[in-house]
């Protein structure tokens, strides 16, 4: 069974991200749901449940994390946590419910509130093994990028163009992060963080959330004449622990690889790089975002590299990935990344990215990563 | 006859010269430089290091006693040689002691593992010392002190020496001391304790110990004598008739510094690494009075596989830059401090995996894995696992220096190692340049403090460089 044109997403809405240390929780969630309450042109009441994407205890608990800012009561309010896919499992759980025919109208949304924790870095999650275990999240990909270094031969300033890329198209974006652009030089002399991963290779801390009304299918014309319609949806689990299976090989993660072959499959997607008009990929690291072409399909094992140096992933290119800026420069907070590239997807399609439209777009694809690479989220919405 | 039937000997790598210590105080210095816990290292991992030196080659399982001898133990209330024993994977049924308070605790652990062995109680009982004694800074300790481990296998088979007689001294004297109060090691009166104590209990035990086995200041081969510093080695030597050049053995006092209770025994291993059969050598520590002992060298010494003594460690190492680190490595200056989190119930469920260092392997597809785990990472089967004692070498496949970690050494170079015999596993590295990691470079596990997480002292592995 398909979910192809079965869910509508008729709204979304955003914060504007950044170090929002002047707001609240409360404060993003509240601007990003009546944001897209407007878009949809619908009223609180008419939500009939709700998921929530949260990475981090600190940011909320359980559903009143989201039910409680929004007097969301009296409905179901569910908080999804699967690291930094939670924000797109929301989204994926909301639509299963519309698809089951259980509800008409309901939210997911995501938030995350990173800069309350005063860490350099993201927040411990408390728990866990006392020393099994335990590497940041730069730490992980910094080891995937220099064993694709040693095997491919990509040099730092390979994967420095993708921060110049990403900062290039958030530059434009009124609701990015970081609103400039960035040189290659600065990119690739920038300090350390895990090598070979300087702070430019690395997305930074922010502040945000983001939601998305979906409805059925056959009434999403009752609220809009532009809705965009849900093609396909993968989630894939793998390790928690890959630096101790002997098997891996750090080229690319098998999470994104499977995520998106379902989703391919259920949106009858069989050439991605010509059938995908653009994507929003979880570009948490340089690095990830050249390892996201490849397990995405845009291009073969090995010529990531290429993907980016010959300027196919650029906003005028043939297969534009991140046209918002992506986690680089629009921001990460973990929870409502994956909700906000639905926002994205949902504004491009409909022509309504002002400064950074790509070209007649008719699929767009979200790409979630979470984790040492453990959880890989892909939807991919269409007209 | 019982004797020593195997060694093992550790210094570790990181040293800091003396003239960087009495830079930072504007004082003399007695030149060369001292032997340095890494900021990773205590008492218990040298002694650990020591006793995989000294078993190497020999079932674990054939070894029934562990005896731990340090004034510097990482608990007052809990046992180190229990601690030991299981990293070093011995059976259960071991006896199992802690000897300390005294610098003489070394030997006379030794004297009771002759002991048991002699009487039949036990049959293999490995005698590892290890110090890291905290000298106040400025002080003239801090410039004499330096921190080491040796390991002594005793045994009445395969010995390399047998143990042919031995003499001990009780002395009451306030020398050397630190009350449960005191942050650093005391001494009432250096002169006083030097020409009262140490002096005169090394010449008594020795010329004891030469007077009972009917032995020669001649006939000595080799003389391992405690020495606090190398002045007042040559005044016993010369009391007891000894050659300074030709019998006494190094003291170790300008590449590692006075050890305390390991001191006599790290001698007694260095000796034996050049000693031939025949030989004759005298070991005499001293603390509240002073063990003498003299060994005969056997046929056996030549035929011994090699293993990792005073030597090897000798020329391997890393200079501490600076003073400020070596203050950060000791803990003299405290940064406020996160609080890990840690499980004893959780670690005590793991502690073969953690210590013993144990993994699994499929009993249906063959794959080494680690850590322990029910069902299998490439077949799927479930409790098809034989346990896998894991190879403590391996080769970094993929790594990162980690530039936002905490500690005082950073970056922190962590790797992904393929272990030789199987199995993959993800360890911080130590005792490195950083820079230096590659791909493919050869490590060896060595195990390591990691944090005090939950209150109480959390050691685990971490990688290395292989040391040639």
């Amino acid at each position: 069974m398909s979910l192809k044109d079965k869910v509508a997403v008729i709204g979304v809405g955003c914060c504007k991200f950044g170090e929002n240390w002047t707001q609240s929780q409360e404060d993003m969630l509240v601007e990003a749901a009546y944001d897209a309450y407007g878009d949809a042109r619908i009223e609180p009441s008419q939500i009939q449940a709700a998921w929530v994407g949260i990475q981090y205890a600190s940011t909320g608990m359980a559903g009143i994390g989201l039910a409680d800012p929004l007097k969301l009561y009296g409905i179901p309010v569910t908080r999804c946590e699967n690291f930094c896919a939670s924000g797109m499992d929301a989204f994926r759980n909301a639509v299963f419910s519309v698809a089951a025919g259980v509800y008409d109208i309901v939210m997911a949304a995501g938030v995350e509130k990173l800069m309350d924790a005063g860490s350099r870095g993201l927040p411990g999650t408390g728990g866990g093994h006392p020393f099994i275990g335990g590497v940041s999240a730069p730490g992980m990909f910094a080891m995937a990028a220099n064993r694709y270094m040693d095997k491919y031969g990509i040099t730092k300033e390979t994967m420095g163009k993708v921060a110049v890329k990403n900062h290039y198209n958030g530059a434009v974006n009124p609701k990015a992060h970081f609103q400039r652009e960035v040189d290659l030089e600065t990119v690739v002399n920038a300090p350390m963080i895990a090598s070979p991963l300087g702070r430019f290779d690395c997305c930074a801390m922010t502040d945000g959330a983001a939601v998305a009304i979906i409805c059925r299918a056959d009434m999403a014309n009752k609220f809009r004449d532009d809705p965009v319609y849900v093609k396909g949806l993968g989630l894939s689990v793998y390790t928690g622990q890959p630096n101790y299976d002997p098997n891996f090989d750090y080229l690319g993660f098998s999470s994104t690889q499977h995520a998106s072959s379902e989703a391919y499959k259920q949106a009858g997607v069989s050439n991605p790089r010509k059938e995908i008009s653009f994507a929003e990929v979880h570009d948490c690291f340089t690095i990830t975002e050249i390892l996201n072409y490849e397990d995405l399909g845009f291009c073969n094992k090995g010529e990531g590299g290429k993907f980016i140096e010959e300027g196919i992933s650029s906003i005028e290119g043939e297969l534009p990935v991140n046209p918002s800026g992506g986690l680089k420069s629009f921001g990460h907070p973990i929870g409502a990344t994956g909700v906000r590239m639905i926002y994205e997807l949902t504004k491009q399609l409909q022509g309504r990215a002002d400064g950074r439209q790509v070209k007649n777009p008719e699929l767009g694809l979200a790409h979630n990563l979470g984790g040492p690479g453990s959880v890989a989220c892909v939807a991919i919405l269409g007209w | 006859m019982v004797g020593i039937r195997s060694f093992g000997g550790y210094i570790p790598k990181t040293r800091l010269a003396r003239d960087e210590i009495a830079k930072a105080w504007g004082s003399g210095s007695m030149g060369g430089e001292k032997a340095v816990c890494n900021h990773d290292e205590d008492s218990l991992t040298m002694a650990v290091e020591a006793g995989i030196n000294c078993i190497e080659g020999i079932d674990p399982k054939t070894v029934d006693g562990v005896y731990f001898a340090s004034t510097t133990p990482p608990y007052k209330e809990k046992q180190s040689s229990t601690l030991i024993a299981t990293v070093l994977d011995l059976g259960r049924e071991t006896i199992t002691a802690d000897f300390t308070d005294s610098l003489k605790a070394g030997t006379t652990a030794l004297r009771a593992a002759m002991d048991a062995v002699k009487s039949g109680s036990a049959k293999n009982v490995v005698v590892a010392t290890a110090d890291a004694r905290p000298a106040e800074p400025e002080s003239m300790f801090e410039q004499t002190f330096g921190d080491g481990a040796a390991a002594l296998l005793i045994s009445d088979q395969d010995v390399i020496a047998t143990i042919e007689e031995t003499y001990s001294i009780a002395d009451e004297i306030v020398g050397l001391y630190r009350r449960d109060s005191d942050n650093y090691v005391r001494q009432f009166s250096t002169k006083f304790d030097s020409q009262f104590g140490y002096s005169a209990n090394m010449v008594e035990a020795v010329s004891g110990l030469l007077k009972k086995s009917g032995a020669q200041p001649g006939d000595i081969t080799r003389a391992c004598l405690y020495a606090p510093d190398p002045r007042s080695l040559l005044g016993v030597a010369k009391a007891l008739k000894l050659d300074a050049k030709t019998q006494l053995q190094d003291p170790l006092f300008l590449g590692v510094g006075d050890t305390g209770t390991p001191l006599s025994l790290m001698m007694l291993v260095n000796a034996l690494e050049k000693s031939r059969a025949g030989d004759t050598i005298l070991v005499a520590s001293y603390g509240d009075g002073s063990d003498a002992m003299l060994f005969k060298v056997t046929d056996n010494i030549e035929t011994i596989s090699p293993r990792r003594g005073i030597d090897a460690y000798l020329n391997s190492k890393m200079p501490i830059g600076n003073y400020e680190k070596y203050v950060r490595y000791r803990n003299l200056m405290q940064k406020d401090k996160g609080t890990p989190f840690s499980s004893a119930t959780l670690l005590w469920r793991e502690r073969k995996q953690n210590l013993s260092l144990y993994g699994v392997k499929c009993g249906n597809c063959g794959q080494a894995q680690y850590p322990m785990n029910r069902v299998c990472l490439k077949c799927g089967k479930r409790d098809k696992m034989e346990e896998l004692k894991m190879a403590r070498k391996g080769k970094v496949f993929t790594f990162t220096l980690d530039y936002l970690a905490s500690g005082p050494e950073l970056p922190v170079p962590r790797t992904v190692i393929d272990l030789e015999e199987g199995g993959r596993i993800f360890l911080q590295m130590t005792d490195c340049d950083p820079q230096s990691v590659k791909i493919d470079t050869q490590v060896e596990l060595t195990f390591r403090k990691i944090h005090e997480g939950g209150g109480f002292k959390n050691y685990y592995w971490k990688s290395r460089p292989a040391m040639g």
